[in-house]
């Protein structure tokens, strides 16, 4: 089975629910608006993509997004193994927030944590929403969005956790 | 008492300045002058934490495989007397491995300070130094500013060689310049900068 | 002071916490504590696992990861393509061929280049090397974890022999930065292959005493057998990866689903088990180490055959200066070409996996057709084998800890990235 059979079967069970279809190298991405995405998480999950590999944000500034993917994938249909199908979301970068899917997919439940914690954002009926790397005044920073700026040099200013860049 | 003058009377009088390894009170009686009678006891102090340094399983990052590397069969650190062991209460020296992170850094304090004194640091590899390939992001602390350190080792990662020469350089620190028993003597370690208030490492810290 | 009439003998109060060697214990409710292991613990690792005990039972475990959280996510962002090789190389410097190498094909992915044949050979044959030296200091760290002094000493003696190998190969034991976009960047010195054919028969012949001395031992399988089971539903549900996935059943490795580089044309095995339990763990790496060996044994074969040239793309080594090309044919080996310092990349998303030794590893990439990346996201297999403390170390006893965390082998700073 090649990869556009893949797509065909991820296609056929997000039937009414996509809106675009995104062709990326190595992967498809179905766009799904945030208030359904539960249904097609649902849909992929009874057509056998049945854990997730990757939670991807990425933060559009200039179109005042984040678009969260889901990345997912089968283990137990060895066919659907060969493909990797994404579902994109995307949210207002003001105030990002999408149902939990780690409802569905138990994988998903650390790196939605990871997503919260980057991006800020928030997960709503995630089971146990936390910071899980960072320490938390870092966390409320949300460092890898793109208004967060990596300076070339750090200094010492009293307090570890305020560190202050020089201009 | 007559039992041990006997023995001594059979061995005849020990030989100047030579250890006697078969006739055991005349070996330790000259072991007793050649350490107390000629020698300062701090001295005896740094010679003997020299080859007892106990470095503790607090693995920082990445560099942390080349550390394990140093302990195994190959390289075989132990030859110098330095075994990694498990309970910071027990150890003496402490190897920070490549990059401290800010929530490594509380931790690395927390297990600088229940070491028992004279205790010493070595820090390995370019991150320890000064960021390394990470030298601009924004969770790292420098390792210096937590803990005093008395042995920087470059490369990214040091071989075990180097990690091993540290070792041999750091003995040589102690019993030259006497800095375990200096550190006795005053509880402090002057020479080195003032690390980071441990208010502003752990305020976060929960537990 | 109190006076003696006031002096109460409670004992440990509900909310209060003591400090004890190694840890710190709080009570939080009747015979249920709070335990904090780590990041100081005995084993090597540098995470904090909060258990909660009810008498020595595990109830509840929260795995604290991040002490090892080097922003390199972030960091790639500022970094041109070809730097961020050495920077996501630093997740894993003992397996730094296995995950580097995705990024490097979905950066080929997205400049629409592929490697020629001897490439793909060349980097097949650090990725096995990278993936024996792997399971072998996971299989190290098990026996440090289970005070198991013998099976520390030798699968790191016995590692040091590949990491030899991959230091005659590329010029650094750990950090090879070795594949790079369009090729690898060098090629195989003069008598390479002899000595890795005798490395695969050392090896052979050192697996079958690992197997006398440590998985066959009953003190060990004692400790291992029936400890940490993950049923094959579950371990499907929580997603975990490469080894631990295959001895819960599934019959899944990236080499076989998607066979990239040169493993499409080479004739291994995947080893799978069924019990799933912490030995069942220990077994799927010693047979994956077999398995390596045959695939490195068919590697030299076809390297000796090959003539010795393009281990680099057509593209780039066209415009490589006539000193390069000079020393390459003379030596076999040649610097790192100076059209990498700006590497454009076109415009585009690029999802790309492999099988590293510890498991699956992706990466995600996007570009915007500048010098430097716009996104790059990894999600690397210890990162998603890290739920299983959440979900399988509970009900076992807290002595079995370490013998679960060793069994899965995780590796915190690949995790924490």
């Amino acid at each position: 089975m090649s990869l556009d059979a893949v797509r065909s079967r991820a296609e056929e069970a997000l039937r009414g629910v996509y809106t675009g279809v995104e062709e990326g190298k190595g992967f498809v991405a179905f766009r799904v608006p945030a208030e359904r995405v539960v249904e097609a998480a649902e849909a992929l999950k009874s057509a056998g993509f049945d854990h997730v590999k990757s939670v991807t944000a990425v933060d559009r500034p200039k179109e005042g997004v984040i678009e969260v993917t889901y990345h997912v994938s089968s283990y137990s249909d060895p066919e659907l193994a060969r493909g990797i199908v994404g579902i994109t979301v995307s949210l207002p970068r003001d105030n990002p927030r999408m149902p939990s899917l780690s409802r569905i997919w138990v994988s998903a439940e650390f790196q939605e944590r990871e997503v919260f914690e980057f991006f800020g954002v928030v997960f709503e009926g995630h089971p146990d929403l936390r910071p899980i790397l960072l320490i938390p005044p870092l966390a409320e920073k949300h460092p890898l969005r793109k208004d967060f700026i990596v300076k070339e040099e750090q200094v010492y200013k009293g307090g570890i956790t305020k560190l202050e860049q020089p201009p | 008492m007559s039992t041990l003058r006997s023995r001594e009377a059979r061995a005849g009088p020990p030989e100047e300045g030579r250890l006697y390894v078969g006739n055991l009170d005349a070996a330790a009686r000259r072991a007793r002058e050649l350490l107390l009678g000629k020698m300062k006891l701090g001295k005896l102090v740094d010679w003997g934490t020299a080859f007892s340094l106990w470095p503790v399983h607090f693995t920082t990052s990445c560099c942390g495989c080349e550390f394990a590397a140093t302990w195994s069969p190959r390289f075989d650190a132990e030859r110098y007397g330095a075994l990694p062991w498990l309970s910071p209460r027990q150890t003496n020296l402490i190897v920070i491995e490549g990059t401290v992170t800010k929530k490594m850094g509380c931790a690395l304090r927390l297990v600088w300070e229940q070491m028992p004194h004279p205790k010493f640091a070595i820090a390995m590899g370019a991150c320890a130094l000064d960021g390394g390939i990470f030298y601009n992001s924004y969770n790292i602390v420098r390792p210096w500013e937590v803990v005093p350190v008395d042995v920087f080792i470059p490369g990214c990662p040091p071989r075990p060689e180097a990690l091993a020469r540290a070792i041999v350089e750091l003995q040589r620190l102690i019993r030259e310049k006497g800095v375990a028993s200096k550190w006795i003597e005053e509880g402090e370690r002057e020479d080195k900068p003032a690390p980071i208030p441990k208010e502003d490492l752990c305020s976060w810290w929960r537990g | 002071m109190s006076s003696p009439g006031e002096l109460k003998l409670s004992g440990w109060e509900v909310g209060e916490t003591r400090k004890l060697p190694g840890m710190d214990v709080k009570k939080i409710g009747k015979d249920l504590y709070e335990i904090f292991i780590g990041p100081q613990h005995p084993g090597s690792g540098h995470m904090r696992i909060i258990v909660r005990l009810d008498g020595d039972v595990m109830v509840e475990v929260d795995p604290d990861l991040g002490y090892v959280h080097r922003t390199m996510e972030k960091l790639a962002e500022g970094r041109s393509f070809i730097k961020v090789i050495p920077l996501v190389e630093r997740m894993a410097i003992l397996d730094a061929c296995n995950i580097t190498l995705p990024y490097v094909e979905a950066v080929e992915k997205l400049m629409d280049i592929e490697p020629p044949e001897r490439a793909k050979y060349l980097r097949v044959l650090l990725c096995e090397i990278n993936r024996i030296a792997s399971h072998l200091y996971g299989m190290g760290i098990f026996g440090v974890f289970l005070g198991h002094s013998t099976m520390y000493m030798w699968p790191f003696g016995d590692r040091e022999v590949f990491v030899e190998l991959a230091e005659r190969l590329t010029g650094a034991r750990l950090t090879h930065s070795y594949p790079v976009p369009g090729g690898v960047r060098r090629d195989v010195p003069e008598g390479f292959t002899d000595d890795l054919r005798k490395a695969v028969r050392y090896m052979r012949k050192r697996l079958e005493e690992y197997r006398k001395i440590f998985l066959d031992n009953p003190v060990i399988r004692a400790r291992l057998e029936g400890v940490g089971v993950i049923p094959r539903n579950l371990a499907i549900e929580l997603g975990i990866v490469g080894p631990n996935l295959r001895a819960s059943g599934v019959e899944y490795d990236v080499r076989m689903v998607e066979p990239y580089e040169a493993y499409g044309e080479l004739d291994f095995e995947v080893p799978v088990f069924e019990e799933g339990d912490a030995l069942a763990r220990a077994w799927v790496r010693v047979e994956e180490i077999k398995q390596s060996l045959r695939i490195l044994e068919q590697v030299a074969d076809k390297l000796d055959k090959m003539p010795r040239e393009g281990f680099m793309h057509d593209k780039f080594w066209a415009k490589a200066p006539k000193l390069y090309k000079d020393v390459y044919s003379r030596e076999g080996r040649v610097k790192l070409m100076p059209l990498f310092a700006n590497l454009k990349v076109p415009a585009g998303k690029a999802f790309a996996r492999a099988e590293a030794g510890r498991g699956e590893i992706v990466y995600y990439v996007e570009s915007e057709g500048k010098f430097t990346p716009y996104r790059v996201r990894v999600v690397s297999p210890s990162f998603r084998n890290a739920i299983v403390f959440k979900y399988i170390a509970p009900g076992h006893r807290l002595m079995d800890l370490p013998a679960i965390y060793g069994s899965i082998d995780y590796f915190p700073p690949e995790a924490d990235r």
